[in-house]
């Protein structure tokens, strides 16, 4: 058993044990916290696999920003809110399902690709491998290649930003807006009167009508005799 | 060590005077901010003498490497930072720095009393140090840094006094938010300019794959290209490194080919040879390119160098504190471009053999028409200015077109020979300027306290004193001597009389002409020796109108007649400019011409025409009778009628009102860009309350209505109505019990995703397991 | 001899199991915070066979989707928080089993 071998099937277990913590745990922020260390035996493999750069944006954006992201929001809204709802009362097959639907995925894909059916293609040799995914290289592909891609995630950011700021920001009623709030209840009321006063007064009612007439609330009822 | 390896200090050492000054400015007292401030400027000035002394000594000046600045080998981006040092760029350090340190001095005293005073001078350290980026640049990108940099400390020392009360000079209002709005307006202008100029140094890449000069052009030509290459110069190109073969210039097909030694030596090479540029899938000749880039870059020359059509902004640039202004038209940013051409003598050179223009202009001749005109119509304006410095921002415009006319027509040592002379007596009379509001401003609060109330002002409000406002003035002769003289000196350098610096630069400018029409046979030339004529004419003709409205005379306000000297600090920088106005022009002396030879080392096309006695002697007597006819206009008389107008004002009628309003420039961008912009805004507003919103409700809605009251009435009650109810009931109990797998809650829905993808799976999968 | 090295099945396989979980967590969770992070799990899987196979295939391309799906993530995950923040401050409740008004 080489040393790579060895490497992966320690560092694939802490991910799984990792991933299925997450899972399982009560508290949410034990939940954040295996995600973590799965995100971080996910960047080794990166490392592994020849993708250093890509390995360290894993660790920096997504072990680092944006699961302290997560840690943030958890807290914010308490932690002890989150609990672990894996016996539900209203969705009871729901569970069993879902673990039968997972195993047959691995299942299913795990067949396929162990089997060999699935064309394997041979390594590269080590010397390509080591420039493989420096910053260089990934720059040099970035900034020509996929320019277009790369200026239009820019823009995705950028009203990902906005949308997050407008979606969060407290919105504080002004004078105005509540002024315009209450003055359409106030016409909402009148209509609802208008037609009730209506609906008493029509001559030839039909069924419904009377049914619906008599359920109505009073005070709209004297004005329409 | 070379002394030509102290030139990064040039520009670091204002640096760390801002820094200072912005860390610790807060904890000093106004002294040891102005000796902070004035000591870095002073030092910069130093090392630019001990460069110009090192380059006298017959030295060939050097590039010197600071960083690798862009590097990216990959797509074979290499654009380092490095410094220049030839006669040209020290030229422009030594002036930069020399009128800069006089004026940081002259605005300790201006300054006093300023609550941001610290900022005031990081500011103005920081505008030292960009305009230094700039002439030390060795490509066109630090070019450009320092080109912005430059813009964004105008912006900011215009705005300076962002609080005050000033007029604004279209409508008279007065409110602190103008100040800001001639800030922008610089900013904004400049930016049209600097669009044409991005675009000349994008294809400037696009044709030569580099942004460096080259090396410094003496030690081409003495030396050859092999030499040099294995010599001093910073090593740009590994292509021509030595010992490896030198790429030829151009391919078999005729395509132009990059040889990586820099941008002008590689267009002489590229014209010699008459190739093609590929550009994508087109060729496009080189010699097409280079008219391209020299009119694009000529876009960024009127954008900062304040020429037709992009000068509005130095007029308003006059809301600034006086120093700035001086700073501003003197020594920084506006000399910006008249460099940039001469810095690109090699391409303009090139581009005027290309025919393809209509008329046969070639870029030069344009540049050169540019600058004749602006000259000339800066000049009309000026006469019709009641402001002290609006007047001589529109001298600064004038003089402008005088240099960008002259590096236009060749005459690259001219232009620059008037740029370091202007330099000299255009601070000198801002800062004179500065000192006559100062002491119009002081005979204000003077006359004020003695319970002494004005009869009648001038300026942008009745009763409120425009201490800049040449009527409000008159008769200062005697309570500012000091400031009197040195006005003068200034006002005859500027008219061009003999022996004052201005006379020899402008002389020169005029003989390029006069030899561009005569010798090359080109109409251009005559066209421009004429407008400058006539300009000249004007600038002797409103420098004496000025010098008798300020000083001569009875004085016409309560604060003029009490108006006092100012301190030393303030007078003694002007002194100095004084004496170098009055000598200045011995640095280019008939005869022997020492600033000609003195910029050949960097300025290829330079050369220098002997002075011309006939031309000069026309030229003086112009400008002896314009000045005389101020004298019978201006002196013979009080300078206003009885009620306050102009002596002309009333003779010229409209055409007075014309030029009072600069030509209607203002107006005319008004109508042609801000209103048709501001309509577009309001029509698109229109149009989305009127059609979409309103067109919706009123269109959709009503219509839909009509419609729906039709269909809805006999059609609907008698034939659908039945065959609708039918489809619903069925609907209704086949929903009935359907909805019971709309459970509402999102896992449920993933679960069926799930299922889902795991149909797809199989799906795609299961050919591959069991399928062969 | 060298050992051979690892075939691109085990990460492959690897990449399926993680997804799965992930799958799991979005189906067995009630939290939507937690339902977010298993779509940030499956995400992740994903990613780790994007780059195994440009490994294998010696293919920048594969590496360049995984950057895009990582700023992608990253919008994702800032504007998602912020609904659940909207909607926790609305219903003070993150239980997505609670959200259920779209059947009504």
């Amino acid at each position: 058993m080489g040393l790579e071998t060895f490497l992966f099937i320690i560092v694939g277990a802490v991910a799984v044990a990792a991933a299925a913590g997450m899972l399982f745990s009560k508290s949410g922020i034990h939940s954040a916290l295996f995600l973590v260390l799965n995100l971080a035996c996910v960047a080794v493999f990166y490392l592994m696999l020849s993708a250093p750069f890509m390995a360290m944006v894993q660790i920096t954006v997504y072990a680092g920003a944006i699961m302290v992201l997560f840690l943030f929001v958890i807290m914010l809204l308490g932690s002890e809110r989150i609990d672990l709802g894996l016996t539900d009362r209203r969705l009871g097959f729901q569970t069993p399902a879902a673990f039968a639907l997972a195993v047959l995925f691995i299942v299913v894909v795990a067949a396929a690709v162990l089997t060999g059916q699935i064309p394997a293609p041979q390594p590269v040799n080590d010397v390509q491998a080591t420039t493989h995914g420096g910053p260089g290289e990934v720059g040099a592909v970035l900034y020509t290649r996929y320019l277009l891609p790369f200026e239009m995630v820019a823009v995705l950011l950028l009203a990902a930003t906005i949308g997050a700021v407008v979606l969060a920001r407290d919105v504080i009623p002004t004078k105005r807006s509540q002024r315009a709030q209450m003055g359409r209840i106030r016409e909402l009321r009148q209509m609802i009167t208008t037609i009730e006063t209506e609906a008493a007064s029509a001559p030839g009612a039909d069924g419904e009508g009377a049914e619906e007439e008599a359920a109505a609330p009073a005070p709209a009822a004297p004005a329409g005799e | 060590m070379e002394v030509f390896d102290l030139v990064p200090l040039i520009v670091f050492i204002p640096i760390a005077g801002l820094l200072l000054n912005a860390w610790i400015g807060r904890y000093l007292s106004e002294k040891g901010i102005a000796w902070i401030a004035c000591g870095a400027a002073g030092l910069s000035f130093l090392v630019a003498v001990a460069l110009g002394l090192g380059l006298a000594g017959g030295s060939e000046g050097k590039i010197v490497p600071i960083v690798d600045w862009i590097k990216l080998p990959a797509v074979g981006v290499d654009i380092p930072w490095a410094m220049r040092v030839d006669t040209l760029s020290v030229t422009m350090m030594l002036a930069v720095a020399g009128v800069g340190t006089l004026i940081h001095i002259y605005a300790v005293g201006y300054m006093h009393g300023d609550a941001r005073f610290g900022r005031f001078f990081i500011y103005m350290n920081l505008f030292l140090a960009s305009m230094l980026l700039l002439v030390t640049g060795n490509n066109f990108l630090v070019l450009f840094v320092g080109w912005e940099l430059v813009g964004l400390c105008s912006f900011l020392l215009i705005g300076f006094w962002l609080h005050r009360d000033a007029p604004d000079p279209e409508t008279g209002i007065i409110g602190g938010i103008k100040n800001t709005n001639a800030a922008k307006k610089a900013f904004i202008v400049n930016r049209v300019g600097d669009f044409g100029f991005i675009l000349a140094i994008l294809l400037i890449w696009w044709t030569f794959g580099t942004l460096d000069f080259g090396p410094i052009q003496g030690a081409a030509h003495a030396a050859g290209h092999e030499e040099v290459a294995a010599g001093e110069v910073h090593e740009a190109a590994p292509e021509s490194a030595p010992g490896g073969e030198a790429v030829a210039p151009v391919t078999p097909e005729g395509v132009c080919q990059p040889t990586g030694e820099g941008v002008f030596p590689m267009a002489e090479a590229f014209m010699a040879a008459g190739c093609n540029v590929k550009l994508g899938s087109a060729e496009v000749p080189i010699g097409t390119l280079i008219v391209v880039v020299t009119l694009l870059m000529l876009v960024g020359v009127t954008g900062k160098s304040a020429q037709i059509p992009l000068f509005v902004w130095l007029p308003d640039a006059m809301a600034g504190p006086t120093p700035v202004s001086a700073l501003i038209h003197a020594a920084t940013m506006v000399t910006a471009g008249v460099y940039l051409v001469t810095r690109n003598n090699v391409l303009y050179e090139a581009a005027r053999g290309v025919n393809i223009l209509p008329f046969g202009l070639s870029p030069p001749d344009i540049v050169a028409l540019v600058g004749a005109i602006t000259a000339f119509m800066a000049g009309t304006i000026a006469v019709a200015q009641w402001d002290i410095k609006r007047v001589l921002a529109y001298s600064t415009i004038s003089q402008l077109g005088f240099m960008v006319a002259a590096v236009g027509l060749g005459g690259y040592v001219a232009g620059m020979f008037h740029l370091v002379t202007h330099a000299f007596f255009k601070a000198l009379l801002f800062l004179a300027a500065g000192s006559v509001i100062h002491g119009v401003e002081h005979g204000a609060h003077h006359a004020h306290e003695h319970g002494t109330h004005e009869a009648r002002t001038f300026g942008y409000r009745e009763g409120v004193l425009d201490p800049q406002d040449m009527r409000n003035m008159g008769g200062l002769r005697r309570r500012m001597p000091v400031t009197f003289w040195v006005y003068v000196i200034g006002a005859l350098a500027l008219a061009g009389i003999f022996p004052f610096a201005g006379f020899w630069s402008k002389d020169e400018i005029l003989l390029d002409a006069f030899l561009r029409g005569s010798e090359y046979g080109d109409p251009t030339g005559w066209l421009v020796l004429i407008l400058l004529i006539g300009a000249a004419a004007f600038t002797a003709f409103y420098m004496g109108r000025q010098v008798f409205m300020i000083f001569f005379g009875a004085p016409r306000t309560q604060a003029a007649g009490h108006a006092s000297e100012n301190p030393p600090i303030m007078t003694y920088p002007l002194i100095v400019l004084a004496a170098l106005s009055t000598l200045g022009g011995l640095l280019n002396v008939p005869g022997l011409h020492p600033f000609g030879t003195w910029l050949e080392q960097s300025v290829p096309h330079a050369h220098t025409a002997d002075f011309n006695v006939l031309l000069a002697l026309v030229a003086l007597a112009i400008a002896g009778v314009a000045v005389a006819l101020a004298v019978v206009i201006y002196y013979m008389r009080p300078a206003l009628t009885s009620d306050g107008l102009d002596r002309l004002q009333r003779p010229l009628g409209p055409l007075w009102t014309f030029l009072h309003r600069k030509w209607l420039w203002d107006e005319a961008y008004h109508n042609a860009v801000i209103r048709p912009f501001n309509a577009l805004g309001g029509l698109l507003a229109h149009l989305d309350v009127r059609y979409l919103r309103d067109g919706l409700d009123q269109g959709l809605y009503g219509g839909f209505n009509r419609i729906a009251a039709f269909l809805g009435g006999d059609f609907d009650l008698g034939i659908i109505d039945r065959v609708v109810n039918g489809v619903g009931r069925v609907t209704q109990q086949l929903a009935g019990q359907a909805r019971h797998l709309q459970t509402g809650y999102v896992r449920n829905y993933a679960l069926s995703v799930m299922l889902g993808v795991l149909a797809v799976l199989l799906i795609l999968l299961l050919p591959l397991l069991f399928g062969q | 001899m060298e050992p051979a090295p690892l075939n691109i099945s085990a990460y492959v396989v690897l990449s399926a199991i993680l997804f799965a979980m992930g799958a799991l967590g979005v189906l067995i969770r009630r939290n939507a915070i937690l339902v977010f992070m298993s779509v940030e799990l499956m995400l992740n899987a994903a990613n780790l066979a994007l780059i195994a196979f440009a490994r294998f295939y010696n293919q920048m391309d594969g590496q360049i989707l995984v950057f895009f799906v990582m700023t992608v993530a990253a919008a994702e995950v800032a504007v998602g928080l912020a609904l659940i923040v909207v909607i926790f401050r609305t219903r003070r409740s993150i239980n997505i089993d609670e959200l259920s008004r779209l059947k009504d």
